[in-house]
């Protein structure tokens, strides 16, 4: 367990200089004016100009003069400083203030997910080929081809200004309430892909032959379904619902985009609107990390949970 | 039934029904099981032999196989009849069963252990503790090495004879009075096929336990089993005891599962073979259902199906010529 | 059904080695007609559901829509006024007018060109990379495997609408032309993935079949084996991945148009519609409404359509 957390942690190491490479690359080389790459179309100020100068070292040039922009661009990603936007306020403090806030729409998303996802999985699995499995079939299906940038939109209209049943747009400090519509949304895709794999690792686990061992030593119904099925189910849900938490951490950018919910996801957003290039850069350098580490707490969550892969 | 045998099936008929249409995997199969005896079942993949243990077990799913006719009797009582909650009580007390691959058979996520000592703390209500040490004492029964260090391993830690060791330990874990056994040996290598096979017929002798052997390897049979029950398309062809089968069988089908041993005695010559293909289930040929592949087959076997013939020793034989095909194999 | 074919496949395995111990039990015979009877079958199965149909039929509707928006709609698209700013429905145009004083309707018609554009060039490219990455790695094996499997690994690791952010803001120029390729370019470099596994697994399914090996010892070289023998077995389960994709990939169009990175105007684009449909919703849903109900049905009728299809040739989850 210990050497597979130490391997994973390697491959972590390796993927991240990988990916924080890639990114760099793809925003900085072969670029014309670097500067008005960061900034987009909008017009560069000389202090500007100055700071991202001095910031991103773009005075040195060629390959070394890459590399060493580069060091420099993850060391001060690995200290915590992110540099300014081009409003010239700090990057870093302005995901101190979102963080929170991502956060508490990703668990009421990943909840939804879970109470309503999960069970109803659970129940479709059992009942393969019932109207309750088949219209679940069909509803996630319509989610799954329904894209956020419609639903988000066509549910803040229905619910929020033409019903008024919750708040169309959450504000500043956004209540729990108010983050719970955007909350169902987000996390609606997830919902949907939970319910689908939850349906067919129960079907399929039912049908193993183990099922078959457990009812041959007499135990009950109740526990072969709950102890021997579930256990071995919920591998693969656990794992996708990790790897989801990361995902609805850095993927909120058009739900919080759309109900103005003052999170990471709408900074990018607004960071990609305005063309506040610094901005971008920053949030996608720290979502990357994000992403990495979620997954690899992942990878040692379903070792755990599956002794197979923990003693490879 | 003037005797009362320990278990007996007796005219089973199971259908499965499937959107493709009705398939007959069972029809009319009757046999019987004393105290401490060892019967085996025979015949090829798709001739109901794993089926009916199933459903002596109670763990056929239903659907799609319905029971269309028979009893199973377990002591005298009727299975079948009983409620749900009552046939739980027999499975694993009463009658357990191993399986063929017990990779599949044990789930993955639990050790071995804890697997084996399930159905101690969830029937007899066993701490944990004394479940697991229960467990290391049935390991050691099945004679796998370090049982106390093991007790903890998962299932993948184990080769494959080990595996169906610690199968085997988990069927015994509740004394039970009949172990079918449903093809233990296939998934293993030869060597490991003949450890698993005397460690069988110890236990069973040790334990007194009746047994129901399934396979479709003669070879494992002989050395173990009392009687034998050969199966064809849902149906018993041919039952003896295993001395008097092998010397001369008395169905086509039998005497030509056994012409296609290789024998290390004769030499030069020509290993025989069964034409032509098991049935389909879906459309068993009229008559006798092996008529299209018998080289006996006349007229009347394409007409008429042909009932249980008793011959003098007390074996039966469902064949038109029974008597010739023994008395021909016995001349040879 | 299933749980026969679980007591059949269960003792199907006993029966490998035939109930006289000889190799090749009698009953592997009948494999061929099984095979026949799958894709029979499938298709059964596929013309009695009315899944199928609809999301086929929608498909060809807008399949048409984008080939010759003239037959849908009388009005042009990029006639605006806004005196006409949010007007209502008409007969001149049955949706109304949005907040630039389009009409609604001829909007949408004509932003399904530049979304099926996208869609099927990005299969297209996708489908290629697939199946030369899914080929090689799958029919080499072997190291060559092992690094593709990895890239693999890696890229369908990056998520997808980041790096599409940091790719897309790379191109500034505003040609139309420029914009579709450079979204269709970076749809395939980060979508080939799941394709590529699939074509993978397929090849090494393939490759283990007794007629690849017939080849081989006639002398077939590699090329012409990966050609006129893996390539045909690989192309079916590439295809249903692909119609999902294409799905998936026209929404992603619309989100990065959404997002002001993908296309831009004056390119018609369902997603910059929905944007600016969102943005007044208060006024008038309408302009919202009408491009959002579009682009869904789109996406939904190529998901379910593979959906179906795959559902079709794998019973084994129904």
């Amino acid at each position: 367990m210990f050497r597979f957390v130490v391997r994973r942690l390697l491959q972590m190491v390796l993927a991240f200089f990988g990916t924080t490479l890639i990114v760099y690359a793809l925003m900085f080389a072969g670029q014309g004016d670097p500067i008005q790459a960061l900034a987009g179309e909008r017009p560069v100020t000389e202090a500007q100009r100055a700071y991202l100068t001095e910031k991103y070292n773009l005075d040195r040039t060629g390959v070394g003069g890459f590399f060493y922009r580069y060091f420099d661009y993850v060391g001060n990603l690995l200290r915590g400083d992110l540099g300014e936007s081009l409003t010239g306020r700090s990057i870093g403090e302005i995901l101190t203030t979102a963080w929170p806030v991502t956060l508490k729409l990703a668990l009421i998303a990943m909840a939804v997910t879970i109470v309503v996802g999960v069970t109803a999985g659970v129940v479709a699995g059992m009942r393969r080929a019932s109207i309750f499995d088949n219209s679940t079939l069909l509803l996630t299906l319509l989610v799954l081809g329904i894209p956020t940038i419609v639903l988000a939109p066509l549910a803040q209209y229905l619910l929020g200004v033409k019903w008024q049943v919750f708040p169309p747009t959450a504000g500043a400090q956004p209540s729990l309430y108010a983050l719970l519509l955007p909350g169902i949304v987000l996390g609606s895709l997830s919902l949907a892909t939970a319910l689908r794999l939850t349906r067919t690792s129960v079907a399929e686990n039912l049908r193993a032959d183990y099922v078959r061992t457990a009812k041959s030593k007499g135990l009950l119904r109740r526990r072969i379904v709950s102890v021997h099925v579930l256990r071995n189910s919920l591998i693969p849900v656990v794992t996708f619902l990790g790897v989801e938490l990361g995902n609805l951490m850095s993927g909120a950018i058009i739900t919080e985009g759309v109900f103005n919910i003052p999170g990471v996801g709408f900074n990018l957003f607004r960071g990609i609107r305005t063309e506040d290039g610094p901005l971008v850069v920053g949030i996608v350098s720290v979502l990357v990390v994000v992403y990495l580490v979620a997954n690899l707490l992942v990878d040692v969550l379903y070792a755990v949970l599956d002794p197979r892969i923990r003693y490879e | 039934m003037a005797t009362a045998h320990l278990l007996e099936v007796d005219d089973l008929h199971i259908e499965f029904r499937t959107r493709d249409g009705v398939a007959k995997v069972i029809n009319g199969v009757s046999y019987h099981l004393d105290p401490g005896e060892t019967l085996a079942v025979l015949g090829e993949s798709g001739s109901g032999k794993s089926v009916t243990a199933q459903a002596i077990m109670g763990i056929l799913d239903m659907p799609p196989a319905v029971v269309t006719a028979g009893e199973i009797r377990y002591q005298g009582r009727n299975l079948l009849a009983r409620p749900e909650e009552e046939r739980r009580q027999v499975r694993g007390r009463e009658i357990a069963m191993i399986f063929q691959d017990a990779l599949s058979a044990l789930n993955p996520v639990f050790p071995v252990g804890w697997q084996i000592g399930e159905t101690l703390r969830q029937r007899e209500g066993l701490s944990r503790s004394a479940a697991r040490n229960r467990a290391v004492e049935l390991m050691d029964l099945v004679r796998i090495p370090a049982a106390r260090e093991r007790v903890g391993d998962y299932p993948h830690q184990f080769s494959g004879g080990m595996r169906q060791r610690v199968m085997i330990a988990m069927a015994l874990a509740m004394n039970p009075k009949v172990l079918i056994a449903d093809e233990p040996t296939t998934a293993l290598d030869v060597t490991v096929q003949a450890q698993i096979m005397d460690l069988l017929a110890d236990l069973r002798r040790d334990l007194d336990m009746a047994m129901i052997l399934i396979t479709h390897d003669l070879g494992v049979v002989a050395g173990v089993a009392d009687r034998i029950a050969v199966m064809y398309a849902g149906r018993i062809v041919e039952h003896a005891d295993v001395r008097s089968l092998y010397r001369a069988p008395a169905h086509p089908y039998t005497k030509g599962l056994l012409e296609s041993i290789p024998r290390l005695d004769v030499r030069g010559q020509e290993l025989a073979t069964i034409r032509g293909l098991p049935p389909n289930l879906m459309r068993i040929p009229s008559g006798c259902p092996f008529h299209p592949r018998c080289p006996y087959a006349q007229q009347v076997c394409v007409d008429v199906v042909p009932h249980d013939l008793a011959l003098d020793d007390g074996r039966t034989s469902a064949c038109h010529f029974a008597q010739e095909v023994r008395d021909a194999s016995a001349r040879r | 059904m299933s749980d026969f074919e679980t007591v059949a496949a269960s003792e199907n395995q006993a029966a490998r080695r035939g109930p006289s111990g000889e190799p090749g039990a009698p009953n592997q015979v009948g494999v061929p007609g099984k095979a026949r009877s799958l894709a029979g079958d499938a298709w059964r199965d596929l013309r009695r559901n009315p899944i199928f149909w609809i999301s086929l039929a929608l498909v060809v509707l807008v399949t048409a829509m984008a080939a010759v928006p003239g037959l849908f709609t009388g009005n042009d698209p990029r006639d605006c006024a806004l005196a006409r700013q949010h007007a209502g429905p008409s007969g001149a145009a049955i949706f109304g007018y949005d907040f630039q004083g389009c009409d609604t309707y001829a909007r949408s018609v004509y932003g399904a060109r530049a979304s099926l554009l996208v869609g099927a060039l990005s299969a297209l490219l996708t489908g290629i990379i697939a199946l030369v990455v899914g080929m090689v790695a799958g029919y080499f094996g072997r190291w060559i495997d092992a690094v593709l499997s990895r890239v693999i690994d890696i890229v369908l690791g990056i998520p997808l609408l980041l790096a599409a952010i940091v790719l897309l803001k790379r191109v500034n120029s505003d040609s139309s032309t420029v914009r579709i390729l450079a979204v269709v370019f970076v749809l395939a470099i980060l979508g080939w993935t799941t394709a590529a596994r699939v074509v993978r697994s397929s090849v090494i399914t393939a490759k283990g079949q007794d007629y690849v090996a017939a080849a081989r010892m006639l002398g077939a070289g590699d090329g012409r084996i990966m050609w006129r023998h893996i390539l045909p077995n690989s192309l079916a389960p590439a295809v249903v991945v692909l119609t999902i994709a294409l799905g998936s990939f026209i929404a992603a169009e619309a989100t990065l148009s959404f997002l002001g990175i993908g296309l831009k105007a004056p390119t018609i684009s369902w997603g910059i519609d929905i944007d600016s449909g969102r943005v007044h919703m208060r006024e008038s849903a309408t302009p919202l409404v009408v491009p959002s109900t579009f682009l869904a049905l789109t996406v939904l009728a190529f998901i379910m359509l593979g959906d179906a299809i795959r559902d079709a040739f794998d019973p084994k989850l129904r």
